[in-house]
């Protein structure tokens, strides 16, 4: 009896409450789905066995080795038994050991619970969630007070590294894109004030918005990309490498050593980096009312300085101050709650940059109100 | 009975939030003991170390270390404990930023009035103790995973502890340095009379260092077997230890 290898490698017949299941040849690469639900159709009937019975069965991989996994899942299922021992003897064996589970998972918390039980977990999310960040905000006043009665384990070293890294080494892109934040708000200012031929004007609209506001704003954004992502990665991955375990177990303060140095560079940086973006963007506007809309350039400056308020420039430093505190904050926030897989490096980075600019926002919308308030 | 308790833990339940990993756990750890915590794959051996450690706090029952509960104790109590335990984790959780010596003179300044100059030397020596003299101004990115385990050990060391506790010291290892490692870990104890709690499943290691283990199974959520592992192989009080004592053979 010959058989053409492009058919059905395996045979399947009913005979008086057994059925036989026949493999033959080679088997490889043979999908089991239709054979299966064909064996599952024949159960329907009184079934009491299924018989594998190879018939001259030379090769055979996986694809065999699943049919009889699912038919002997669902004979079980179905309270029938299966016969294997005609099969060769290392099939069974991988069989064996695809059933010879020793333990099931029996946690798995997919299951989500009704819809009250989620608004409930959920806003005992959000409660804890508040008072971590509360627990987090006090113990770095606490680092603060042991740093000033000099109590702490802050490494100075970390601090120096800390800060040439936002200071001299951020000093290149915040430059270059306060410059041409400058340089687009003039842009956009001196066609509306063309219309009414007040161009030079723009050299004071230009230096108001970005001392007041733009310069700290733009030097936040900018961080908050830059440093503090860059705090929560790091410090997730010491969460990752167990570094932070051992930190704790040797009873040192993760505030003093790692959030410490990080926020004092940061909120010295801050100001300083301000008051470079405050200029920068000067010099942008400049450029475009000189060389692009031909103002004098004595003229220009001379409005420049006349529109330069001391006041509004303070609050813009005041703002970088502040920014630099959250900016901080948030990055080491972030880190030190950062899970223990490379996945949640990720999330803690998204999160600190996400977080610090809403804070920011937050922060300036507050910082206006206020100063609306008391008229500055 | 020879040897006080250092470590003493009373009906002690591990897990997290409602996921239970073992039921009112009872023993004890005697001073100069090694003593291995064993289990196969998930049944909580690395959380129990960290139970034992303060990571995590218990979910029910209390860890005395010293005779200080740790779970009840004021800060300034479980501050003298950390000082006086080191720990070996898993990768070695060197400080990245510091080179070995900076890592092991760490703790050294913080808990110690030795001078700057004293505290390099002692520094250098434990480096020397698990052989890696010469390597202080390396930085961990620098050296093999072995290395970064004893420097790890080094520094686990640096303040003399009473006890030493190791997560799965030999993984990752080759078997000639985690032979060494087991080794030194005798040496350790021997010389210095610390006190060694090792989560492990490595038989090898079991049967070298043991001195006194208790064997958690997951199933049940017990303390399925406990005492010399030698012992245990000889008597083993049901399938499932012997299983794993030699390695999957059936009885
Ligand atoms: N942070 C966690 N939150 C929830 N469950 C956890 C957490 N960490 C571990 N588990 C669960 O606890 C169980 C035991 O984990 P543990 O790391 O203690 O095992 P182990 O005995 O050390 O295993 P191995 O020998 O493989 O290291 C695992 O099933 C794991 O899913
Ligand atoms: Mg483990």
């Amino acid at each position: 009896m010959h058989k053409n290898l492009t058919a059905n490698p395996i045979d399947i017949m009913q005979k008086e409450g057994t059925i036989y299941v026949v493999p033959q040849g080679s088997v490889l690469h043979y999908d089991s789905q239709n054979d299966l639900r064909k064996i599952e159709g024949y159960t329907s009937g009184d079934v009491k066995q299924i018989t594998f019975l190879p018939d001259n069965l030379q090769q055979w991989d996986s694809s065999l080795v699943l049919l009889v996994f699912m038919v002997k899942q669902m004979a079980q299922a179905k309270n029938i038994s299966v016969n294997l021992e005609k099969m060769p003897q290392n099939l069974r064996d991988l069989v064996d050991m695809a059933f010879a589970v020793d333990r099931k998972p029996e946690h798995k918390s997919n299951n989500r619970g009704g819809i009250l039980e989620q608004v409930g977990k959920q806003t005992s999310n959000i409660f804890s969630a508040f008072t971590n960040a509360l627990n987090f905000f006090g113990a770095v006043f606490v680092g603060l007070g042991r740093l000033l009665s000099f109590r702490s384990v802050m490494r100075y070293i970390d601090f120096c590294s800390a800060l040439d890294d936002c200071g001299p080494k951020a000093l290149a892109i915040v430059s270059l894109i306060s410059f041409l934040v400058g340089l687009i708000l003039a842009f956009v200012g001196v066609v509306q004030l063309q219309t009414f031929g007040a161009q030079i004007y723009v050299a004071s609209l230009v230096t108001i918005g970005m001392c007041r506001i733009m310069g700290a704003i733009m030097v936040g954004i900018i961080m908050a990309g830059r440093t503090g992502s860059s705090y929560a990665a790091t410090i997730g991955t010491m969460q990752v490498n167990e570094e932070l375990d051992a930190l704790q177990t040797m009873g040192f303060s993760q505030i003093d050593f790692l959030v410490m140095p990080r926020l004092l560079a940061l909120v010295l940086a801050m100001p300083i980096l301000t008051m470079l973006a405050d200029f920068m963007g000067m010099v942008g506007g400049a450029f475009v009312g000189v060389f692009m809309i031909g103002l004098p350039y004595q003229e220009y400056w001379k409005y420049a300085f006349d529109a330069f308020r001391l006041n509004n420039f303070l609050v813009g430093i005041f703002h970088g101050f502040c920014f630099g505190i959250i900016i901080a904050l948030c990055g080491c926030y972030c880190g030190l709650t950062c899970g223990r897989d490379a996945d949640s490096v990720g999330v803690a980075t998204t999160r600190s940059v996400v977080r610090s600019v809403v804070w920011m926002i937050v922060i300036t919308g507050i910082i206006t109100v206020v100063c609306q308030e008391i008229g500055i | 009975m020879s040897g006080q308790a250092v470590i003493n833990v009373k009906n002690l339940s591990v897990g997290y939030g409602d996921y239970v990993l073992l039921r009112d756990a009872n023993y004890q750890v005697n001073k100069g003991d090694v003593f291995i915590i064993m289990g196969g794959s998930g049944c909580g051996k690395s959380s129990m170390l960290r139970v034992l450690t303060g990571l995590i706090p218990p979910l029910k029952g209390d860890v005395e270390i010293s005779g200080v509960n740790i779970a009840t104790a004021p800060d300034k109590d479980i501050q003298k404990i950390r000082e006086k335990s080191g720990i070996l984790y898993q990768s070695g959780a060197l400080f990245s930023s510091m080179t070995l010596a900076e890592n092991i003179m760490l703790p050294l300044q913080q808990y110690s009035d030795y001078s700057a100059s004293t505290i390099r030397e002692i520094a250098s020596l434990k480096l020397a103790l698990v052989g890696l003299k010469g390597f202080d101004d390396f930085y961990p990115s620098e050296i093999s995973g072995g290395m970064k385990k004893r420097a790890g050990l080094a520094r686990a060391l640096a303040l003399d502890p009473d006890i030493v506790y190791f997560d799965e010291p030999s993984a990752g290892l080759d078997p000639i340095s985690s032979h060494n490692l087991d080794e030194l870990i005798l040496e350790i104890n021997r010389s210095l009379g610390t006190t060694i709690v090792v989560v492990t499943h490595e038989l090898s290691s079991i049967f070298t260092i043991g001195s006194n283990s208790i064997f958690l199974d997951a199933q049940s959520k017990t303390i399925m077997a406990r005492g010399n592992p030698k012992e245990l192989l000889k008597n083993p009080p049901n399938e499932t230890v012997y299983e794993f004592l030699t390695r999957g053979e059936k009885k």
